[in-house]
């Protein structure tokens, strides 16, 4: 199973998927009834596809984490959503939103995946004002835009600060209207824990229902994962508490490769750690930086005055304060992509700037309230404002914002082709799950984007490819030997996790991690650190086997035991993101390796020798996973070193 | 700061009852109330008992996932809050803080202070969205709607579906919630056509699944940790009034 074959259609960039469309094979609509899909997760991407796939007829079932899909973690998006519309009139086209992808990637995407999700991006707009999404408005009662980082137009669709709410709802309510038709089953408060795989083929899923303990078993034509991504393997992180990379771990242990594990995404504008207490951390959305100015103090001495209590940061004369993206990177300023405003941050606190309790720079919305009122930033903001009230204690009206970057998004994850499917047949991958679209650094409002293409525009013609030629497969039985195997080893597991009964709690175990990770394989990596972390991590992971302690029992609701099961997942994806980071000999996007650094301090990319993305094969218990190349051939963009100054 | 907690614990939906007094010290007035949670249950897993089992996803006040009442308020003492939002700078040091599961007939006890909120889906899975499928629909900007419209709109659409209102109103009244549902759609020109059968499957809905009348006292508008309005029951009315008088569509 070593060749990648990605599928990507012949011919010119623009018209690689309307031929893929064209030629794609289709399946009947009394056939399509007979196909069963499996869809996990019920984010944008997971509730879009099956809603879809529910539409065309096929007999999909869903499995949901929680009590109700609008409660996943996709909801918490603030921001917005790209699109190339050109509404503004300011110059986008699907040439540019697909070039500032690539290039907000650091060239490390696949150029054919990219720019169809560039093409299919203005029909989510479309679809979601069908949908009933109150998308902001202008006077003239046409649809607003906003700009977020990496792109010089205005592009970014938004519903106040709370644009994945919307957006999500509306997917949830497409999801809703289909089981209400019957064409789809939700499972609801559902784990998955296996992969069921038969005679090479995704087959079905086991699921712990998490009210209850019991295991039970599903079968299916094809599987979608659509689990979101591993963030937390950090502990601290700005993603929802129930999202974890254990799904995407079990597909791989059963033969689905994994790609670029070590592309991780910290995000410049998140309010600041402040107590060992802390259980996660709130974003502060990219779109402020349309309007809120980054600064830390010019004297050292001011920093430390303000870091004292002696000194407030609006008592600080303007020349006394150090804009410093907009002095570095004049051409994008305070919008310049999340990598680069991340490491900027961390710079300056490092060098004895920071504010706060040292690692925090300032969010200034002075000259915008100024300029624009109180009244219209209330408008804009206002729920982000009162959030950042409600957790710091500070008006931001007032004061400026406290910020630090932190961990929020994983532009790695499971190896998919073209068609969105994984290394193992009937088994597709989407939104942040999977790797295909983000190279290394994710640009803002593209993660909605991406998701609800993959769900309502591209998985639906995929997926129908795949499934035509499944149309005299029969349903499998659940009492076959791969799915009897499968639930035994999810109870061997369980069990053995029962009986550690040892001294540590998951937290505190999950906290260790989180340590580690961001300190080893953080923002700024090393072969130094990154050696030292590798067996860190194998001997957490032993003393996880070994030590954990789990109360309460397996048969009834029982969080800590859901926990502890994701978190010896997380051990071993910490494992090879660590790898991963390890081989990247260069920097790019958000993988930042200290020693390849260009000598103004940026980052160095080697195209020569890593132009390609790392894709991880399990190999088995004790031994090591074999990576894999998949070479980027960029043949239609102009490759060049990313400048934003 | 050190409080005493007296926690409602169950089992099951089957199971009775109790509260339990837990006491907590050394607790930062600016950790969040779940975050408290976390210290309690850690300690309890150090002597080798259950934790408290509380639902909560998002923990930054949208996902609708948690929702406690403390002190005899859904989400607490604090305005526009949700629980994850709530600090514990809203308590007074050394205060019992009493927590219990949301109480409505519609959402039985899982266990301790996680209860089955699925009737809230059920009630949207009545009509609580435009019947568009995937693909085939006009541009954005086709259909121009008022900024005041879509304004209001936005409101409505914010609800979370915490089901606080439900907990807070004495009769377990959804209106609130089926509501926002109801005039966010019927404010906008796309959710015109199916307006009038979608307000009377949902209120059918909704009194099938055991949810009470309104009385008039609007506790669940004083305790929505996203300030949705009364209005939207009037607006409701309004829309189920003129759906069995002037259309001609019924169900
Ligand atoms: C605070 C915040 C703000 C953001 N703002 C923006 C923005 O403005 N614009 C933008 O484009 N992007 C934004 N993003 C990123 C974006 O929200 C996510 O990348 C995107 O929503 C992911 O969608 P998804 O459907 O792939 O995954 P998710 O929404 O994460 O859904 C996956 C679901 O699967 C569940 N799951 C996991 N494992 C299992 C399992 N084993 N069994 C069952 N279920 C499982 C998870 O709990 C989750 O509910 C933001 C992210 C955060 C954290
Ligand atoms: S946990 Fe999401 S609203 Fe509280």
């Amino acid at each position: 199973m070593s060749t990648l074959d990605s599928k990507i259609p012949e011919g010119q960039l623009s018209e690689k998927w309307t031929r893929y469309k064209s030629s794609q094979k289709l399946v009947n609509p009394a056939n399509k009834r007979k196909l069963d899909i499996i869809v996990v997760g019920t984010g944008l991407a997971g509730s879009s596809a099956a809603a879809s796939l529910g539409a065309l007829g096929f007999n999909v079932k869903i499995f949901c984490i929680s009590d109700s899909p609008r409660r996943a973690h996709s909801i918490a998006a603030q921001g917005g959503i790209n699109a190339a519309k050109n509404y503004q009139n300011d110059g986008d086209s699907i040439e540019r939103l697909f070039n500032d992808t690539i290039k907000g990637g650091d060239y490390r995407a696949r150029e054919a995946n990219v720019y169809r999700l560039a093409e299919v991006a203005n029909s989510i707009i479309d679809q979601g004002v069908a949908q009933g999404i109150p998308f902001a408005r202008d006077y003239a009662g046409l649809l607003d835009n906003r700009s977020f980082g990496g792109s010089q137009v205005s592009r970014t669709f938004y519903a106040k600060g709370q644009t994945g709410q919307q957006l999500l709802l509306g997917a949830y309510s497409a999801l809703s209207k289909e089981i209400k038709a019957g064409t789809v089953k939700m499972y609801e408060r559902r784990e998955m824990m296996d992969l069921v795989v038969i005679d090479g083929q995704a087959r079905g899923i086991i699921t712990r229902n998490l009210q209850t303990g019991e295991l039970e078993r599903w079968s299916s034509h094809a599987v979608v994962m659509a689990t979101g991504g591993y963030g937390n393997v950090y502990f601290l992180s700005t993603n929802a508490m129930e999202c974890n990379g254990s799904a995407a771990v079990q597909c791989y242990h059963k033969g689905a490769m994994f790609a670029n594990p070590c592309f991780v995404q910290i995000h410049p504008t998140c309010i600041p750690v402040k107590g060992d207490y802390q259980s996660k951390l709130t974003l502060m959305s990219e779109s402020l930086r349309n309007d809120g100015r980054i600064w830390v103090p010019k004297n050292i001495e001011d920093a430390k005055a303000i870091r004292e209590g002696k000194l407030n940061p609006t008592d600080l004369k303007e020349e006394d304060r150090d804009y410093y993206l907009e002095r570095r990177y004049p051409a994008f300023g305070n919008l310049v992509p999340r990598d680069i405003a991340s490491r900027a941050a961390k710079e300056r606190c490092d060098a004895g700037y920071g504010v706060g309790a040292g690692f925090a720079v300032y969010l200034d919305f002075k000259t915008a309230i100024e300029r624009l009122g109180r009244d219209k930033i209330q408008e804009r903001y206002g729920n982000l404002f009162q959030m950042y009230e409600k957790i710091v204690d500070v008006d931001p009206y007032e004061n400026p914002m406290m910020i630090y970057p932190a961990v929020h998004y994983t532009m790695g994850g499971l190896w998919v082709d073209y068609e969105l499917q994984t290394t193992i047949p009937g088994l597709f991958a989407t939104g942040e799950a999977n790797f295909s679209d983000h190279g290394a650094n994710r640009l803002g409002a593209s993660a909605l984007m991406q998701g609800l293409a993959d769900g309502y525009f591209i998985l639906p013609y995929t997926m129908q490819n795949f499934l035509a030629d499944k149309i005299h497969q029969p349903r499998v039985s659940i009492e076959t030997k791969e799915f009897d195997e499968a639930e035994k080893s999810v109870r061997a597991k369980l069990e053995s996790i029962m009986a550690i009964k040892g001294e540590k709690t998951v937290d505190t175990l999950q906290r260790e991690l989180g340590h580690i990770m961001w300190e080893y394989v953080g923002m700024g990596r090393n072969a130094e650190k990154l050696t030292k972390a590798i067996p860190m991590l194998a001997d957490l992971r032993k003393e996880f086997w070994s030590n954990v302690r789990v109360t309460g029992d397996m048969n009834s609701m029982n969080p800590e035991l859901a926990k502890a099961l994701r978190l010896a997942d997380h051990i071993e994806l910490a494992e090879i993101m660590a790898k991963d980071a390890l081989q990247r000999e260069e920097s790019c996007g958000g993988h930042y390796r200290e020693e390849y650094v260009t000598d103004e301090g940026e980052a160095r990319r080697d195209d020569k020798n890593f132009m390609f993305v790392g894709v991880w094969e399990y190999k088995g218990e004790e031994q090591e996973p074999i990576m894999h190349k998949e070479e980027l051939n960029y043949e239609f963009i102009n490759v060049q070193q990313r400048n934003y100054k | 700061m050190d409080f005493t907690l007296k926690i409602w614990r169950q089992e099951n939906q089957k199971a009775k009852g109790r509260f339990e007094t837990y006491k907590i010290k050394d607790i930062s007035p600016d950790c969040s109330f779940l975050e408290m949670l976390d210290i309690l249950n850690e300690s309890l897993v150090n002597k080798l008992s259950h934790p408290v089992c509380f639902d909560n996803d998002c923990r930054e006040g949208i996902c609708g996932m948690c929702g406690l009442y403390i002190n005899g308020r859904p989400h607490g003492p604090d305005d526009a809050v949700t629980t994850c939002q709530l600090h514990m700078r809203k308590f007074t040091d050394g205060e019992t803080i009493t927590i219990e599961p949301w109480r409505a007939k519609p959402f039985p006890v899982i266990r301790d202070l996680v209860v089955d909120r699925t009737a809230l889906d059920k009630m949207i899975q009545e009509g609580g969205y435009i019947s568009v499928t995937s693909g085939g629909v006009p541009d954005g900007n086709a259909i121009p709607i008022p900024k005041h419209k879509a304004d209001q709109a936005m409101d409505s659409a914010s609800c979370i579906g915490c089901g606080a209102c439900i907990a807070a109103c004495k009769n377990a009244s959804a209106m609130l919630f089926v509501g926002a549902k109801v005039t966010q759609l019927a404010l906008l020109p796309q959710g015109k056509p199916e307006a009038a059968i979608r307000v009377q499957k949902m209120v059918a809905k909704m009194d099938e699944l055991g949810f009470g009348n309104c009385t008039n006292t609007y506790a669940c508008e004083a305790e929505c940790p996203k300030e949705i309005k009364r209005s939207n029951i009037s607006r409701m009315n309004l829309e189920f009034i003129l759906a069995k008088i002037v259309s001609e569509e019924t169900i």
